[in-house]
């Protein structure tokens, strides 16, 4: 069978598709409610990842706890990311994201006795010695797929849907209250907000938090479903696909992100179809570049014909 | 050891210095953060080799024609994607996520055309230069030499020509200086002319620096960049070039030995990272930023 027609390659699109859902939602709440350029959103899903596995192999911690642990982990470096940062000019802010996440980064790289180095998590337990830290979520999902009678991959969609779901959902309810609507406002002005005696800045670190807690549920998923992964899984193009999932979906709703995140999945796979002339000329790595000149070209294209993304409101937001 | 860390500092630094000015004078007036401008970088350094390797020719005038290209690309730039955006009146982050389209056009084009290997210029890599204590190598010394004219020029170009008072003007407030008679869409222009050569000569400079480069070139040195772009206040071209030359020097200092060990080289673009940070903490608008409301 052909792969375009295969349940197994379709499914790991679906699976991608959900994680990315996830990790998008956050910068959603981040950007498209409360008006945050954060471009760091990466750190958070590596943060939420490497603790998880660090926890689990060196600490011999129960994979579960060592997952919440991600998490909070995360949330934290939220807060520390936002105390001096939140109150810079959004630019300067957006900048100095993306060094936090870079930081984050070159920092995983080169301490090779916490997180394995550049060589991934694979070295984590030191040199000659495999590690793993994912046999309880193996057999977690041993028990989902007979307990479904299903696949392994089937019984991967479903968990990180139900979760996408479950999240984009909740982020959908908290967006209906008054902590929603004060986080919309701050969007649109937040001097106006300031004078009705709402704290702007912790609003804004509360948004951050979120966003922070998304993206490291989203590393979580995404250390399940690899197995392995290494500091370059964490570079800053992942928090740019984020972005280009929530403008592609539109901005200022919840609901758009999983939509958003289907079609890039899409576009991002499609392009390995692209066996007919002229690409039948090029090889497997050309291709892959082909591949993210067609995003290039997707993210300029919808700047400039539609900024509102898909289903985006005009009304309610437009890129500004 | 100090004297030789300083010098590559000085090295490193201006080629940043220089990047970080063509970010600066494009910012200052469009207000676009330009996250293809590595990109742009990396373009220069390959037509670099295009002219230097592949035509024979040497590399200063192979630098200069690299430079031209450059220029060409970012006014051709402006004319097909940048003019038509401000035309629909597209704002700061529509123009942002456009850079950062544009870039992975870009770096995936060149990565296309010219493959992945790395790539080395045609310089003499025997030639050391002694000054003191300090050994700099060719590409170092021509990299030093070229990149300080390079500042003084665009200096004089901001300070004392009748472009550069426009494009001052027009970075102050563009609706103004257009009531008040100057050309915007040339001195826009100009801007992206300058912007392009100073891109293309960063790009050769750190090309020669590195030896061997691939085409990540332009976008590994990105951040240190935007660093020194914020650092001395986004907007402003003095402060990126000062904050360029601080950031090399911090980021190669910083290794000296009797600094409390030194820092692990491979930590020096963290270092540039810190730096930026705490100047933040003390000045939100940068080293020669002006505290606005935006």
């Amino acid at each position: 069978m052909s792969t375009i027609a295969s349940f197994g390659f379709w499914s790991f699109v679906g699976i991608v598709a959900g994680i990315y859902t996830l990790f998008a939602l956050g910068v959603q709440v981040q950007f498209g409610f409360a008006g945050l350029l954060n471009f760091g959103q990466v750190a958070f899903m590596g943060i939420g990842a490497y603790t998880m596995a660090i926890l689990v192999v060196k600490e011999d911690l129960n994979m579960w706890i060592a997952a919440c642990c991600g998490v909070a982990l995360a949330m934290l470096a939220g807060v520390l990311l936002g105390l001096p940062t939140l109150r810079l000019r959004a630019d300067y802010f957006a900048i100095t994201t993306i060094a936090f996440s870079e930081i984050l980064r070159y920092v995983a790289t080169n301490e090779d006795r916490l997180t394995g180095g550049s060589q991934g998590t694979i070295n984590l337990a030191g040199i000659g010695r495999t590690s793993q830290y994912n046999s309880e979520w193996q057999s977690f999902l041993g028990k989902v797929e007979r307990g479904l009678h299903i696949g392994g991959d089937a019984a991967m969609l479903i968990l990180v849907w139900t979760v996408a779901l479950l999240a984009v959902t909740a982020i959908w309810l908290m967006m209906k209250t008054p902590w929603g609507r004060v986080l919309k406002s701050i969007r649109e002005d937040e001097e106006a907000v300031a004078s009705l005696g709402k704290n702007v800045f912790s609003y804004k670190l509360q948004a951050l938090v979120v966003g922070a807690a998304l993206g490291a549920i989203a590393g979580l998923f995404y250390a399940w479903q690899f197995s392995f992964f290494s500091p370059d899984d964490f570079a800053p193009l992942l928090t740019f696909f984020a972005w280009m999932i929530v403008i592609l979906g539109g901005l200022g709703r919840a609901w758009t992100v999983p939509v958003g995140a289907i079609v890039f999945g899409v576009i991002f796979a499609g392009t390995r179809f692209f066996d007919f002339a002229p690409f039948s000329l090029l090889d497997s790595t050309e291709r892959a570049y082909v591949r993210l000149i067609v995003i290039g070209v997707v993210i300029i294209g919808l700047m400039l014909f539609r900024p509102q993304g898909i289903f985006g409101n005009r009304k309610e937001m437009v890129l500004e | 050891m100090f004297v030789q860390l300083l010098a590559n500092g000085l090295v490193t630094g201006s080629v940043i210095a220089l990047a970080a000015a063509g970010v600066s004078i494009v910012y200052g007036i469009l207000r676009l953060v330009n996250f293809a401008y590595g990109d742009y970088m990396t373009f220069g350094a390959f037509m670099g080799i295009l002219f230097n390797v592949k035509l024979d020719l040497p590399i200063v005038p192979a630098a200069m024609l690299a430079m031209a290209a450059t220029a060409v690309l970012s006014v051709a730039l402006e004319l097909v994607l940048w003019r038509p955006l401000r035309a629909k009146s597209a704002g700061f982050m529509s123009l942002f996520l456009v850079s950062v389209g544009l870039a992975l056009v870009l770096r995936h084009v060149i990565y296309l055309v010219a493959g992945p290997q790395p790539r080395t210029y045609a310089v003499n890599p025997y030639k050391v230069y002694v000054i003191g204590s300090a050994r700099l190598s060719g590409a170092q010394g021509i990299a030093i030499v070229v990149a300080t004219i390079g500042i003084v020029l665009v200096g004089l170009l901001i300070a004392r020509t009748g472009v550069g008072r426009m494009m001052r003007a027009l970075a102050d407030d563009l609706p103004l200086a257009a009531i008040a008679g100057v050309r915007t869409g040339r001195v826009i222009l100009a801007a992206w002319i300058v912007s392009g050569l100073l891109a293309g000569l960063a790009g050769v400079l750190a090309g020669l620096v590195q030896t061997s480069f691939d085409p990540q070139l332009g976008f590994s040195l990105l951040l240190p960049i935007f660093a020194a772009v914020v650092m001395g206040g986004i907007g402003s071209v003095y402060g990126a070039l000062a904050g360029g030359l601080a950031l090399g020097l911090a980021m190669e200092l910083s290794t000296w030995p009797e600094l409390a060990g030194g820092v692990n080289p491979t930590y020096k673009p963290v270092v540039a990272f810190a730096a930026l940070v705490c100047v933040l903490l003390v000045r939100p608008q940068g080293l020669f930023g002006r505290a606005r409301v935006v």
